[in-house]
């Protein structure tokens, strides 16, 4: 047994330590949400552009079925999480704040819920390609939270080969646990996974890295490992952002993924753990994404749980099942505290990216002030690509956009270690997404000018 | 007598080095339409790309290969047009001139607040906090963003919290249209006056909960138009833009909430700048 608590566990060079709150759901075990009368699936749960709906309003549809197709390469299918009726598609509240086109299906309160298309198809037969296409069809997108559609990062461009495939299971985000408790409950659909995705890429060997505030799960993994799966559990320091993919592939392998590169360009493909699961399910029940494991947690929910949720459920409906939440809510975040979303209202449907749910209350909620900068540089040392946050934010305040671009802004991936560091609480991130988003918006305008 | 020595080798070098100057000059010259520099000092400066090429030089070169019109920009007005035109002996075209429109009326006044934001104080990072403080989704954020991309002192916040566009000012140059992460800005004909100061999609009291001047698509407009002026489509009232001969007051008389409004000129009155503004 290899020895986890002795220091010297592999990780990157800076990034924060904020504290891991995971106790509060890491021994509940994954339970079934019950489901509800209606669910509400938006055409945009991924990065890329939306699907094209494929049923009509009045179409019955089957738990499974495909009701949206990918519009072009960047972009992803969706399935319906429940047997019932197509009630409307029209624009509905998303977690982003807008409305979204969104397919609405009413459940058929009779129906005994079986998967579309039982025939189990087996993967050892199918080439590469086809299992690729069938992870598209299937509805893959990232489920750590970016929700990038898995079948373009397993796509090796031509003239790239694959050494290594990793599986990100660091799950650094303070709170969360739905990758952990994934790991300790279905190893085999972790194991499936990988056979899968190692053929598609034609890797030699796989990585999964996680952090040691999981022994539990990286224990059982490493007992479970199949003799013939070159597969390695590589335990990691526990520190954020971990498990972003650069940050990764410099922990485990410590190669360095080039500015403005991707991890494909140091032969290694890097999927979230529970993507790998559910690529796992796909071949053993022919399972699309339809539910995902998602933590309710924080201390402002009633009944902390993880729970096992149908794409499209409604936010109320999950808080209801975890006992209500209690009075002083003040901040509803879609993903970890670091990088999540605040919600506006609790009218939202659960995405294919959500993997948790935290609730906070009046006594977390530290105060915003925002004072001068001190130029202590506890940003410039937190910054895990080694950019100037503080030189950064002077000129985002002063909206010197342009001057951000001499300093990399572009390799900027929004962790927030710098606004976490800060003791002035300068909203250095924020100001950063606004800065790239602006810079982004400027380059496009230039190419379509030529 | 060694001093002669450099002396005479400095002349030499001196003369080679001019030599070679001449030659450059007469051989790797590349030959620039001198109007095209006495074009751009006519033009604003300003840069701003509303004409549709990047900058006032990209601009003049365009002017004098006669691939645009000097009515092209929007800023200089027909005064600059016309003096081009002449300088350049061409047709200065016409264009109408446009305004820089707000489709939002909803200020702190009548459209509230849902959460709070606490954070960067720009319209673009609010709204990717879950779009913002305000209740309505599609509403204006009040924090500025097109006020500091103007750059013709034409925008500033009014009391309510909404941009007010000086339509004397105004240019149409199109950046706060870009700047508006709610797309609230739309550049209109001068000669547009029926204007839907709402972008809700949402209908009836779901609307009206959200902000007391929203569009409830009740369609009352659209049925005292004359036909196929004013189109219903989700739940908003859509004025066609071409057809300024039909524009009547009578459409804007009966809306229940006031979110079609007849206007000439001025969107939104011009206030007393504030205190803090005055005293810079």
């Amino acid at each position: 047994m290899f020895n986890f608590l002795s220091h010297g566990n592999k990780t990157f060079d800076r990034g924060v330590h904020p504290g891991d709150f995971k106790e509060q759901t890491r021994t509940l075990p994954i339970e079934r949400m019950p489901l509800v009368d209606e669910y509400i699936l938006p055409l945009s749960q991924h990065l890329g552009g939306p699907s094209k709906a494929v049923v009509s309003v009045g179409e019955k549809v089957i738990r499974g079925q495909l009701i949206a197709e990918p519009a072009g390469f960047v972009s992803a299918a969706l399935h319906a999480s429940v047997t019932g009726t197509v009630i409307a598609i029209e624009p509905r509240p998303h977690p982003s704040g807008r409305f979204v086109e969104s397919i609405v299906i009413k459940r058929d309160p009779y129906s005994a819920q079986r998967l579309f298309d039982e025939h189990a198809t087996d993967w050892k037969k199918m080439e590469p390609a086809e299992l690729l296409r069938a992870i598209q069809q299937g509805g893959f997108v990232g489920l750590g939270g970016a929700a990038f559609p898995t079948h373009v990062k397993l796509s090796v461009p031509p003239g790239k080969k694959v050494d290594f495939f990793m599986i990100n299971a660091a799950e650094c985000e303070p709170y969360l646990t739905s990758d952990h408790r994934v790991m300790l409950e279905q190893p085999e659909a972790i194991f499936l996974g990988i056979r899968i995705c190692m053929k598609i890429l034609g890797a030699k060997r796989a990585y999964l890295g996680a952090e040691i505030n999981k022994l539990d799960a990286l224990a059982q993994l490493q007992s479970q490992i199949p003799a013939d799966l070159p597969c390695e559990i590589v335990p990691l320091e526990t520190k954020y952002p971990q498990g972003a993919e650069k940050m990764l592939t410099e922990a485990v392998l410590k190669r360095e993924i080039p500015s403005g590169k991707l991890p494909i360009d140091i032969q290694v493909v890097v999927n979230n753990v529970g993507t790998v699961a559910a690529i796992g399910d796909l071949f053993r029940y022919n399972q699309p994404v339809i539910e995902r494991v998602v933590t309710m947690t924080g201390p402002g929910i009633q009944n902390p749980r993880n729970l096992l949720i149908p794409i499209g459920t409604k936010l109320t409906e999950v808080i209801e099942f975890c006992g209500g939440m209690k009075e002083d809510v003040r901040q509803i975040l879609f993903g970890g505290p670091m990088m999540g979303n605040a919600v506006r209202s609790t009218d939202v449907p659960i995405t294919k990216g959500t993997s948790g749910v935290v609730f906070f209350t009046e006594d977390e909620m530290v105060s915003t002030k925002e004072y001068p900068c001190i130029r202590c540089m506890r940003c410039v040392d937190a910054c895990p690509v080694y950019l100037n946050p503080t030189q950064l934010g002077a000129l985002a305040r002063a909206g010197h956009y342009d001057d951000m671009m001499d300093l990399n802004i572009m390799d900027c991936m929004e962790c927030g270690s710098c606004s976490y560091a800060c003791p002035s609480n300068i909203p250095l991130v924020q100001s950063f997404r606004v800065g790239k988003a602006l810079l982004r918006e400027k380059m496009a305008r230039e190419r379509a000018e030529g | 007598m060694e001093f002669l020595t450099s002396v005479g080798f400095l002349t030499g070098l001196s003369i080679v080095l001019a030599l070679l100057l001449v030659f450059a000059n007469r051989k790797l010259s590349v030959y620039e339409d001198p109007r095209i520099a006495q074009v751009q000092d006519m033009l604003p400066g300003a840069n701003c790309g509303a004409c549709g090429v990047p900058g006032c030089a990209a601009f003049s070169e365009e002017l004098v290969a006669g691939k645009a019109l000097p009515s092209g920009c929007s800023v200089g007005g027909p005064e600059t047009a016309e003096a081009i035109a002449s300088f350049l002996g061409i047709d200065a075209g016409s264009a109408e001139r446009k305004i820089a429109r707000l489709l939002c009326a909803g200020g702190c006044d009548v459209a509230g607040d849902i959460v709070d934001y606490a954070g960067f104080s720009s319209c673009r990072a609010a709204a990717t906090v879950a779009g913002g403080s305000k209740a309505c989704t599609w509403g204006c954020l009040g924090l500025a963003d097109c006020e500091v991309a103007c750059d013709f002192d034409a925008i500033h916040m009014g009391s309510t919290g909404l941009p007010v566009v000086d339509a004397d000012k105004c240019t149409a140059c199109g950046d706060c249209v870009d700047i508006c992460p709610k797309n609230l800005f739309e550049l209109h004909s001068e000669n547009q006056k029926l204007l839907v100061q709402c972008k809700s999609l949402l209908a009836g009291d779901d609307a009206t909960d959200l902000c007391q001047v929203a569009c409830t698509g009740c369609g009352i407009c659209a049925a005292d138009a004359p036909a196929g002026l004013i189109e219903m489509k989700n739940n908003l009232a859509i004025v066609d833009k071409n057809n300024f001969f039909d524009q009547t007051e009578i459409a804007t008389l009966r809306c229940p909430t006031g979110a079609i409004i007849w206007l000439d000129g001025q969107q939104f009155p011009k206030e007393q700048r504030s205190a803090k503004l005055q005293k810079i």
